[in-house]
């Protein structure tokens, strides 16, 4: 199946199997290898990208269904001022160990600030349930956005 | 051979279903879990897909005759968002999965996959839900206790698909949702319960019980909740006996990975005591 779709702001087209795992087109016919595959069945979401806005499991996601749609993964994403921001906050927080869940753990919050760009802390621990991490134990993920949404109030911008 | 169909409304997608033997899929959450491979390898899957999620005609929520009207096609991040969806519902889907999964998965996709531990379908056969089924024929109506026939398996013809769901507006004194499962989030049930009560001059106008999990299908008996009907609060109480023996009959769990019949028994028959002996009350 012909498949055309914007993927981090350029128009593309692939010819491929419609069954075919998005996380397999992002790594293998773009190596976009920030998209990690973990556990393969949407419980992890070490391969959450952006589909029209909206943090899903790209494992979990057929090619026939992306058709038209928009893709965002880390490589695009790491170009915007909002990402920037994030970094600092995860940096000064320890946020990152081994870095494996943190593309995915990204990818989740920007889709949370795009529908709330001021969560509380209940609702962040809540947007990042789908993403699993071995090393932090959570809090530090969890204060680095906090971080983030304060940095941004601070500055009077909008997150 | 074709491996999947994409058509662009649903006319073409009940045309595409008449004339082939294909599977629909709209968020895949679990169609794609299900036939998952090795990492690399593409999920294979007897019949071609048909991708319907995209049909407009699947999608939206609104009121319509009096009636809520929720398309197939709604995701469950969708209906949690909107401010029609009754809290019931809302309540059930913001316990499952996770917050990436419930932005793909679809309510029609949680009624046709028709598993016992469908966390939206005790509340949908409490709420009355009736199905709308469409094909080239034209649409069919059916109350979801008659479509789900056991697990994995639905009254869904071949031709058909599921278009949409009604409820109708109800307005209830108090509800009792519980869900116990391993985790708050990302964890399958174990046993739900959701129990909807009027309560007028200390009697029961109108109660509806449903119980997830612990049979081929959601348990609810309109016998049972017609003889409940007829007694005040404390009738109730000196009745629990009886109510608990008569339910205690259709819950038939199974021991799986996820529990044992003998927990989900006790445990769903303590759920239905905590609300009539004490939520009621």
């Amino acid at each position: 199946m012909r498949i055309e779709f914007t993927l981090n702001s350029e128009s593309v087209s692939i010819d491929t199997e419609p069954q075919r795992r998005l996380l397999d087109i992002l790594r293998e016919d773009f190596r976009l290898i920030s998209v990690k595959e973990g556990c393969g069945e949407g419980e992890c979401g070490a391969c959450i990208i952006l589909l029209d806005g909206k943090a899903v499991n790209s494992c979990l996601i057929p090619a026939g269904r992306i058709k038209g749609s928009e893709v965002i993964t880390l490589e695009g994403y790491r170009e915007t001022e909002r990402f920037r921001i994030l970094m600092e906050s995860f940096e000064d927080a320890g946020a990152v160990q081994c870095g494996f869940c943190t593309p995915g753990i990204i990818m989740t919050v920007e889709s949370l600030l795009r529908e709330n760009s001021n969560p509380t802390e209940e609702e962040i621990k809540k947007a990042l349930s789908g993403n699993l991490c071995r090393c932090t134990g959570y809090s530090m993920i969890v204060d680095g956005v906090v971080r983030a949404v304060k940095k941004v109030k601070n500055d009077g911008k909008s997150i | 051979m074709v491996k999947a169909f994409r058509p662009v409304n649903l006319d073409e997608a009940l045309n595409i279903r008449k004339e082939n033997r294909v599977i629909p899929i709209a968020g895949g959450t679990d169609l794609m879990v299900q036939k998952r491979r090795w990492a690399g390898l593409t999920p294979s899957f007897e019949y071609p897909l048909l991708f319907i999620g995209h049909i407009e005609e699947l999608r939206g929520i609104r009121i319509q005759d009096d009636r809520l009207r929720i398309g197939s096609a709604s995701s469950f991040n969708e209906l949690l968002e909107n401010t029609l969806t009754p809290s019931v519902l809302k309540d059930a889907i913001s316990g499952m999965a996770s917050y990436p999964i419930r932005n793909m998965a679809t309510i029609g996709g949680n009624i046709c996959n028709a598993s016992p531990a469908g966390d939206t379908l005790p509340v949908l056969y409490s709420l009355d839900a009736v199905l709308i089924l469409s094909s080239l024929k034209g649409e069919r109506r059916i109350p979801i206790e008659e479509f789900i026939k056991g697990p994995g398996i639905t009254n869904l013809k071949d031709d058909e698909i599921l278009k949409g769901i009604e409820i109708p507006q109800y307005d209830f004194d108090l509800y009792f949702y519980k869900k116990v499962g391993i985790g708050k989030v990302t964890s399958l049930s174990k046993i739900s319960f959701l129990g909807l009560a009027n309560i007028t001059d200390d009697r029961i106008k109108d109660i509806k019980v449903s119980f997830g999990a612990v049979a081929p299908s959601v348990v609810r008996s309109r016998e049972i909740e017609s003889r409940i009907k007829e007694l005040d609060r404390e009738e109730i109480v000196k009745e629990f006996n009886n109510i608990k023996e008569m339910y205690s009959e259709l819950i038939a769990p199974i021991d799986d990975a996820r529990s044992t019949a003998h927990y989900r028994k006790v445990i769903s028959l303590r759920l239905l005591e905590a609300f009539l002996t004490k939520e009621v009350q």
